[in-house]
């Protein structure tokens, strides 16, 4: 265990390790989660989902569910009063299934009462007719055509291709891998739950909702309540995490809707069964991919095909293929390529966000191949690596430049440089055992094995989307206050903003206002974005009021504004000898700024996969250090050391947090977590058999966090949320190859896939 | 579906009536929407994430898995009612907030009271003691890293404070 | 809800309401209601009943548990040193907060093929003590298991307690589970080895509808080797044994694991325990 020393510093700057403002109201259990809200007259909401992944809808019959006491209201697809679909990039998603059911799991009705047993036994008085039909599960088939649409707008998705290059070169090594990545669930705790209070006159709503994008939500539901924006008021419930799950909507519409019509307060809450019905989930997918390189190990050309299975509607999955297919070079050089790529509609559950967002899937796929090339050309990992790292000014296979710092080589030689753990005792105690206290092995039964990950990941969106973040900052009677709609879900931004404010403003006294639709929007909590553009906003906002501020000193004492400067908590002069604390500047002031900022725009891909589509980018080595009992398959992950290129530390316990919570979830989808899914249905929708790692799961950390100031982010960090899920994986599969010698080509990694 | 249970429950020290109740609702329902208690928190339904945790007689179990009816006669504590000796914070909530070892909070409740269980049966735990004591506690965000340093806070705390 | 504060007010409930449940730990009830498979009626809490919470030496060969002991009772004295197997298979069981309220009633009660004490008492032959308001009896765990979740108790009937011999020599237990807690078991084996009688007794967990004694590997054993406290057994004898016992048990494929794996997973288990039995 490490324990971090938390310096006691006078002011919780940028640097710092703050503590978070919300901290001792989560510890004593009064900060309030979406599920803790409640209202006075309140019903409770919930949901009929499709038993079948691809059927008909014969008939509904909601009279026996009215006639049960204590029901108020049942509602289906008849009565959702504007539209009837929506979407984050396409609206091709039912708010209730008509005619047809394609995914296990889709809504068909929801109901009110009085109780939420009462709900579950009304559920089962809902009748439905469904004409079973054969579901469309393998991508392939809708591919190759052989499978009617199941969806007026067809099987595909989208498809893209990345040509760059001499389509014809190839080397003397040619190495080449199908890879095969399981569904993994984001399993956030913080189960679904909202609030829906309707307005007295029932021509508006107020909903509370752990969301990842308030905005988006705002203008998805509206339209489908039909009202105007403005009668819909969002307010962001305390989120329990989110990891991608919630940037879809999901009970937000049925919600609103049964509060409207029961005209009472509506709450809603998933149980974990529902709740994985309930959220889209990580894309399953199939990859090819085969590099040529010279005899030295380098690079020459890169071909791949992608195969993402978007199940039944389409979320996010046109970006999400993108991502995946931009990065099927990994943090290397590479000149050649040629990419082709799949996103899918099937009536698998429907896939969308999840950390890492289609990179997960193409870098277990590309560090599986450097590991090929370092074995035919007799390099070591980190040799293979090294001659290959990518650097600031490179072009990728898009023909984008490499704007961002890529301090690659220097990632993977500081992780090299950590310590490796010691080696397994012959008396480890059983609980370091693969196995653990199941008592499977001796230390004698185990064999350790290390390998390598490396990875670049995408910042903000991409392909000319422009999310911008909005903040507002004013000062009134020596406080300053903080307005925005960036969604916390854990991540640490309610700490991070006021650290911002204290650093440009020099005043300590900061308050974070109520995070709702009052103000524009932040874009959403992914993408690794928020301290990037959210900070980026409030570092404008702030710069703004500071402004104004020197103005009004400069006025008074006869100062050009532009010789002043804050220090600490003073302004001063940096010409002349004045100073003046700003707490006194400030005295009588009130002022309030917004601030809108905007990263440099993105162009879309053209038909070859050319163009500038993304923002910025940032890197992460990883390395991994397994005990594996090879005859029972069972897996201990030991160390996973790590160098992060994050740009600048702004609050070094905050960041600590989010690389290892990022790496516990790499290893989940290394050796655990897998939605089990046959013909469509899925098999274990509970955490008896999703499993996620617990504490005799978690490995050593030891992370070290390489700033090179980042030019082009406002405050010279980079988004650290999602490389430390991505590369982690490859890493660990990576090291027990190393300690089984046998291939591995899929994750999660089975007790089977290494014993048999 | 009959609402006819009536009983009382002893918890955080006081006499709490529930009153109409269903049979089957658990002890996690009933603190959280019938006795103003919701700092203990469901996130699965079937004691596979501790999120639940409450004491019970003085052991630490899953309140979601207690038929609420059944736990009448028994002396039931929450993260509402851990005593912090007249501080804001018990030693290991504080530790919690300084270490970092809260990102979302959902799981932080059944955690803390998971380890004050722990350290009041086992004050100097060993590292692996730690790790099996709260091997019940799922975290989704921190990966756990911060919430052993919590621990060793909490640990080291609560030795200075009986060694003065 | 009637919270029983003696057997005798228990057993009467359970003869005046044929609807009637016990519930005890209720870690495997309230999953059952929480997931909407079962709609509770009547209730009978076994709780504050002090009768079945002893553990008790009837006579200096006998171990009898009262089946509302928590299993974090059975992970220490003075069960530990007694049934070593009971005590590494209680620690197994879910989560610390799963063992604080779970018991040896429930395991039997749900009578599930992954139960984690029942490898243990079918290796030890352990016998189940029932009892209703008009009678008692005590079957034989072997008798008491027929299927998955399926026993003989009746409902007016509670499992008061389980007997257990205490044996001279070794006994030892494994479960496969692919997280390193907290896991429903893949496979598991019990292995006892009576160092008085020679016999070497092994029962598998979650590999078939019930547990398995694996009686035909128990005898070729048995045919093949005279074992005392100080015999060490060879590689080649271990492998057999594995590989007997993985012929013996008759697994499923299904989302926790494939039959494959767990036939295999046995043989493994098999031989380690034997060897352990034996070092």
């Amino acid at each position: 265990m490490s324990t971090t020393k938390v310096e006691q510093r006078e002011r919780d700057i940028l640097g710092v390790s703050a503590i978070r403002p919300d901290g001792a109201a989560k510890v004593t259990g009064d900060f309030s989660f979406t599920s803790d809200m409640n209202a006075e007259n309140m019903l409770w909401g919930a949901t009929l989902r499709s038993p079948h992944p691809y059927a008909r809808i014969v008939s509904i019959d909601t009279s026996r569910a009215l006639a049960l006491p204590g029901v108020h209201c049942v509602i289906t697809a008849d009565d959702v009063p504007g539209k009837p679909t929506y979407g984050l990039i396409s609206s091709d998603q039912p708010v209730f299934a008509r005619d047809y059911v394609r995914y296990m799991g889709e809504p068909v009705a929801a109901l009110a009462a009085d109780h939420p047993e009462t709900c579950r036994r009304a559920l089962a008085l809902i009748d439905i007719e469904y004409e079973v039909l054969k579901p469309l599960t393998n991508a392939e088939d809708a591919i190759a055509g052989s499978f009617p649409p199941i969806h007026p707008d067809g099987n595909i998705i989208r498809h893209q291709r990345i040509v760059r290059g001499d389509q014809s070169a190839t080397g003397p090594i040619i190495v080449e891998g199908e890879y095969e990545i399981g569904m993994q669930d984001q399993a956030f705790l913080g189960l679904e739950a909202a609030l829906a209070i309707p307005d007295s006159h029932g021509k508006g709503v107020e909903l509370h909702v752990a969301t990842q994008w308030l905005h988006e939500d705002l203008g998805q539901i509206s339209a489908c309540l039909d009202l105007p924006p403005q009668n819909v008021r969002l307010i962001l419930g305390g989120v329990g995490g989110a990891f991608g799950a919630r940037e879809d909507i999901s009970l937000q519409v049925h919600c609103c809707l049964l509060a409207l019509k029961a005209g009472r307060p509506i709450k809603m809450q998933y149980g974990r069964e529902e709740s994985f019905f309930g959220h889209v989930h990580r894309h399953p997918a199939k990859i090819f991919m085969r590099h040529h390189a010279q005899s030295d190990g380098r690079i020459i050309k890169i071909e791949a095909r992608f195969v993402f299975d978007g199940g039944a509607y389409t979320s996010t999955s046109p970006a999400v293929l993108i991502n995946g297919i931009t990065h099927t070079q990994g943090p290397y050089k590479c000149d050649n390529a040629t990419v082709d790529g799949w996103a899918i509609r099937t009536n698998n559950p429907p896939c969308g966000a999840m950390r890492g967002f289609g990179v997960v899937q193409a870098c277990f796929a590309h560090e599986s191949q450097m590991d090929k090339i370092a074995t035919a050309a007799g390099l070591s990992a980190v040799d293979v690596r090294l001659i290959n790292a990518m650097e600031t000014g490179d072009t990728l296979i898009t023909g984008q430049a490499m704007e961002s710092i890529a301090p690659v080589a220097r990632c993977i030689i500081e992780t090299d440089h950590i310590p490796l753990p010691a080696p397994l005792a012959a008396n480890a105690h059983e609980l370091l055992l693969p196995g653990g206290s199941g008592l499977t092995a001796s230390a004698s039964h185990i064999v350790r094995g290390v390998g390598w990950g490396v990875s670049m990941k995408n910042l903000m969106y991409s392909e000319g989307f422009d999310d911008f973040a909005t903040a507002r900052c004013s000062i009134k009677e020596g406080v300053v206050y903080l307005k925005f709609a960036t969604s916390e879900v854990g991540q640490g931004f309610v700490t991070l903003a006021p650290q911002i404010a204290r650093s440009v403003l020099g005043l300590d006294d900061v308050v974070v206002e109520p995070i709702d639709t009052q103000i524009g929007s932040a874009g959403s909590t992914s993408a690794s974005r928020q301290t990037w553009m959210s900070g980026g906003a409030v570092d404008g906002a702030c710069r703004l009021v500071r402004e104004q501020i020197f103005q009004h000193v400069g006025k008074q004492n006869n100062i050009d504004p532009l010789r002043l400067v804050i220090e600490g908590t003073d302004i001063i002069d940096q010409i002349g000898t004045f100073r003046i604390a700003v707490r006194e500047a400030i005295d009588g002031l009130s002022i309030s700024e917004t601030f809108e900022h905007h990263h440099k725009p993105t162009e879309e891909l053209d038909e070859n996969g050319q163009g500038n589509c993304h923002t910025a980018f940032a890197f992460v080595a990883h390395r991994a250090v397994v005990d594996v009992d090879p005859e029972l398959g069972l897996v201990k992950v030991v160390q996973i050391a790590t160098a992060q290129d994050v740009g600048r530390v702004l609050n070094p316990l905050s960041a600590l947090g989010q690389i290892e919570g990022g790496i516990a979830q790499g290893l989940g989808l290394a050796v655990m977590e897998e939605i089990v899914i046959q013909d469509g249905k899925v098999r274990n929708p509970s955490f008896t058999d999703y499993l996620l790692p617990t504490t005799l799961d978690a490995p050593d950390v030891v992370a070290k966090m390489i700033e090179e100031y980042e030019p082009q982010a406002p405050l010279g960090a980079k988004g650290i949320g999602e490389p430390p899920c991505i590369s982690v994986t490859p890493a660990i599969v990576a090291a027990i190859r190393d300690a089984i010698a046998k291939d591995l080509h899929r994750i999660p990694v089975r007790p089977q896939d290494i014993c048999l | 579906m009959s609402m006819n249970e009536f009983y009382t429950l002893n918890v955080n020290g006081q006499s709490m009536q529930v009153q109409d109740s269903w049979v089957g609702e658990s002890l996690l329902y009933v603190l959280r929407e019938r006795l103003g208690l919701p700092g203990s928190k469901g996130a699965c339904e079937q004691g596979e994430c501790g999120s639940c945790t409450v004491l019970l007689d003085g052991q630490a179990v899953c309140s979601c898995l207690v038929m609420a009816a059944t736990a009448v006669d028994s002396t039931i504590v929450t993260v509402e009612g851990l005593d912090a000796h007249g501080a804001e914070l018990t030693d290991v909530q504080d530790a919690f907030v300084q270490q970092g070892a809260v990102q979302c909070g959902f799981c932080t409740p059944g955690l803390i009271v998971a380890i004050h269980h722990l350290l009041d049966e086992n004050p100097q735990p060993s590292e692996l003691e730690v790790k099996e004591a709260i091997s019940g506690n799922i975290c989704r965000c921190t990966g756990y890293g911060r919430i052993f340093a919590a621990v060793e806070q909490a640990v080291a705390v609560r030795k200075a404070s009986h060694t003065s | 809800m009637i919270v029983a504060k003696n057997l005798d007010a228990a057993l009467f409930a359970l003869r005046e309401h044929d609807d009637a449940r016990v519930i005890q730990g209720g870690t495997d009830l309230m999953v059952e209601i929480n997931f909407n498979h079962l709609k509770p009626t009547t209730m009978v809490s076994l709780r504050h009943i002090p009768e079945l919470r002893t553990i008790t030496r009837p006579d200096s060969n006998t171990i009898s548990i009262g089946s509302g002991v928590p299993y974090s009772q059975l992970e220490i004295e003075p069960v530990a040193s007694v049934l070593p197997a009971l005590a590494q298979a209680s620690r197994t069981v879910g989560s610390p907060q799963i063992r604080a309220a779970g018991s040896l009633g429930g395991n039997l009660g749900t009578c599930s093929p992954a139960g984690d004490t029942l490898p243990v008492m079918f290796a030890l032959d352990a016998n189940i003590h029932l009892q209703s308001a008009d009678s008692q009896r005590t079957v034989s765990i072997h008798q008491f298991m027929t299927g998955v979740k399926r026993n003989v108790k009746r409902q007016d009937e509670i499992i008061t307690a389980v007997d257990f011999p205490i044996i001279d020599g070794w006994q030892g237990y494994s479960k496969v589970g692919v997280r390193n807690a907290m896991v429903i078991s893949v496979a598991s084996a019990c292995l006892v080895a009576d160092h008085e009688s020679g016999d070497v007794r092994l029962a598998l967990g979650s590999v078939g509808p019930t547990i398995i004694r694996c009686r035909e590997t128990e005898q070729w054993l048995k045919d093949n080797t005279s074992l005392t406290r100080n015999s060490v057994i060879s590689p080649d004898i271990a492998r057999e044994f594995g590989a007997r016992a993985s012929r013996e048990c008759s697994p499923i494929d299904d989302h926790r694991s494939t039959a494959q794996y767990r036939r295999h997973a046995i043989s493994i288990l098999a031989a380690r325990l034997l060897q352990k039995a034996y070092a």
